[in-house]
């Protein structure tokens, strides 16, 4: 312990000895962390966007379809399940919300224009906490019952469609026998969404009208249910599949996107990456920092050889300063990023480069998301790997003969 | 049982072509409580002695004791216990810590031994009194004079009370006046605690002190005088 303390006296003042150096380089561990730590949490707070944006909405967390739906989504595929009976089994549930909906593909048809969409008769009310737009911020109005008589589509369709609020569009899609099923629509409310690919993509009109057009009395393609949290999406995953048969086909989010599964997987590998990448970076300052503080001292280092301390605790010595460096710029690094990223979490307006981003989901904000397990992880980087980059150093001093350091005069 | 005894001590050092005899054929014993002069010019091979003596240099060929120990064929560690808790150093060169104060290089040894800090800081002030620095206890080595420096050096050296004391030249920036209250500290330690002193010096004065006086030339001793029985 007494030798400990000397340790650690010697080491904290070396370190100040040279200010203008150690300043430096605590400056650049600084940044060099705060940038490991603030690009982490944009890129946390990019792919929690996305993926909330993308299943938080519309696909919920959890969806049951009839097994053949993924590869033939058409009204052929119909939960066999009957409305009446969902309702029956899941009123009570313990879900964030829940929906059951039509779901097919359809062409709409303005007096100029055509696209294909796809259909969803939604039960506005069911519907309200799964939608990705506020029903209140829809242009017009948006559907008010089952059974509403107008449609809802994007605001991008409206503008392809070159179409708008009281005009009507006819859609056309398939019933049961592959006979066509249309109907004409008016158009009551244009929604926006996030990214215009998701505007031209949905046309909303009430599920009653849906299974009356498709001629499927109550019957609907898809269920969807959403829990709290979509990194913990087992309990629903588990009530649903315990309350259904094999006639349907339950699944979570990353099953069906596995796309975005493999993301947030591969996100926390990312994270490591670009940790480390960094940290090689810096590497090269520390060492060199270190080898010079070393080079510099080569007579006192070898008095202290001389005088009885053992290599060992010279070597100690040496890895101290480096871990006290290293602390204090972790330490400059995680205030930095704490306090650069709190302020920025209400969102950064991107919007000028997202254009560019929409084709994966992105959207014009950017919510930077300061995750704990990201600073810890971070700092315990840096330190493990500054601790194996001043082995070197350390042990070179630690070789050193005592009698050339003091017969030199 | 002879504090130190060297048998045959040779050692040489290249330099260019020329091969240096730092050290030739040196025998020498000293007495446990003995107070030892060590005399040569510049270059005679004093501190080459002192270093083989002290554990820091493995000679070429000849035997080293130390307490009755051979020591020329120790480890490396085990050289740095003997070094630490064995003899006091006080080097030519380069003697203190820049970054620790007077006492905490005073302390330094007593702490690397595990001396509790109480008695360390006791036998520290004691010590800086002895040499005449009290009040400068917390200057850093940058912060004194050569002189005060070379009494910081001499503390330490003794403040631990190590059973041999190896000085290299520890009055060569000291006036005389402090030179002789040091040689007389030196002597009070020697009589009292029958510390082993072995010093290279060139001060005639110093070697008044002693009670035996080595004269060395090129590696050799050519002289060796016990004092106490002129
Ligand atoms: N590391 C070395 N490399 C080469 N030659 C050395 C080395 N150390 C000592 N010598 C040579 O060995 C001889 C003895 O040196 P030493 O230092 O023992 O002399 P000294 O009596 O202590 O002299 P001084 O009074 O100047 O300190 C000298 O000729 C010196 O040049
Ligand atoms: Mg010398």
């Amino acid at each position: 312990m007494h030798l400990f303390g000397i340790l650690l006296r010697l080491a904290w003042r070396n370190l100040w000895r040279n200010h203008r150096r150690t300043i430096i380089m605590l400056g650049a561990i600084g940044v060099g962390v705060w940038a490991m730590i603030f690009m982490t949490a944009l890129t946390r707070g990019m792919v929690d966007q996305m993926i909330t944006d993308s299943i938080g909405v519309l696909p919920g967390h959890v969806q049951m379809h009839h097994p053949d739906y993924r590869d033939d989504p058409s009204i052929s595929n119909r939960v066999s399940i009957s409305d009446a009976a969902l309702n029956e089994k899941f009123d009570d549930a313990d879900f964030e919300a829940w929906a059951s909906r039509v779901r097919v593909p359809a062409v709409i048809t303005s007096e100029r224009e055509s696209r294909g969409v796809t259909l969803l008769g939604v039960d506005p009310a069911a519907e309200r906490d799964i939608s990705f737009f506020d029903y209140d911020e829809v242009e017009g109005r948006f559907l008010e019952s089952a059974s509403d008589q107008g449609i809802v589509i994007g605001k991008r369709l409206a503008e392809t469609l070159e179409t708008e609020i009281g005009k009507r569009i006819v859609l056309m899609s398939q019933d049961p026998e592959n006979d066509i099923a249309d109907r004409g629509f008016r158009i009551v409310g244009l929604y926006s969404a996030n990214t215009k690919a998701i505007e031209q993509a949905y046309a909303y009109i009430g599920k009653t009208t849906a299974q009356k057009m498709l001629r499927v009395d109550d019957a609907t393609t898809e269920v969807v249910f959403l829990g709290e949290d979509y990194r913990n999406v087992e309990p629903v995953y588990e009530a649903v599949t315990s309350a259904v048969d094999d006639t349907v086909l339950v699944q979570r989010w990353f099953d069906i996107d596995t796309y975005l599964g493999t993301m947030l997987g591969v996100m926390d590998g990312f994270v490591l990456v670009w940790v480390v990448v960094i940290f090689l970076a810096l590497s090269f300052g520390l060492v060199n920092t270190l080898v010079m503080a070393v080079f510099e001292r080569v007579r006192e280092i070898g008095l202290m050889l001389a005088l009885g301390m053992k290599p060992a605790s010279i070597l100690g010595q040496i890895l101290i300063e480096s871990m006290f460096l290293l602390a204090l710029g972790l330490a400059v690094g995680n205030f930095l990023a704490w306090a650069t990223i709190v302020p920025l979490q209400d969102g950064i307006d991107i919007s000028v480069v997202a254009e560019g981003m929409e084709m994966w989901g992105a959207s014009s904000m950017l919510y930077p998301k300061l995750y704990a397990s990201d600073m810890i992880l971070a700092s315990g980087v840096v330190l493990l790997l500054g601790f194996l980059a001043s082995l070197s150093p350390a042990w070179r001093a630690s070789r050193y003969e005592p009698v050339e350091a003091i017969t030199k005069v | 049982m002879s504090a130190v005894r060297c048998v045959n001590l040779c050692k040489t050092y290249r330099q260019g072509d020329q091969d240096i005899k730092a050290l030739d054929h040196v025998s020498i014993e000293i007495d446990e409580g003995d107070f030892v002069c060590l005399s040569a010019p510049s270059g005679g091979g004093k501190t080459t002695l002192l270093n083989a003596i002290g554990g820091l240099d493995i000679p070429d060929s000849g035997e080293v004791y130390v307490a009755g120990g051979r020591i020329d064929n120790l480890s490396k560690g085990e050289l740095a216990d003997l070094r630490l808790k064995q003899i006091g150093f006080v080097f030519q060169a380069y003697n203190l810590i820049p970054v620790l104060t007077a006492r905490e290089n005073v302390e330094f040894v007593m702490q690397v031994q595990g001396v509790p800090s109480a008695e360390r800081r006791d036998k520290s002030n004691a010590i800086l009194k002895e040499v005449g620095l009290e009040g400068l206890e917390t200057r850093r080595p940058g912060e004194m004079s050569g002189g005060q420096q070379q009494r910081v050096a001499v503390a330490r050296a003794i403040a631990s009370r190590p059973a041999l004391v190896l000085a290299d030249e520890p009055t060569a920036n000291l006036d005389s006046k402090t030179a002789d209250e040091l040689m007389e500290l030196f002597t009070q330690l020697n009589k009292h605690h029958n510390t082993t002193f072995v010093i290279a010096t060139h001060d005639q004065r110093v070697m008044t002190y002693a009670g035996r006086l080595i004269r060395m030339l090129d590696g050799r001793i050519v002289d060796d005088i016990d004092q106490r029985a002129a």
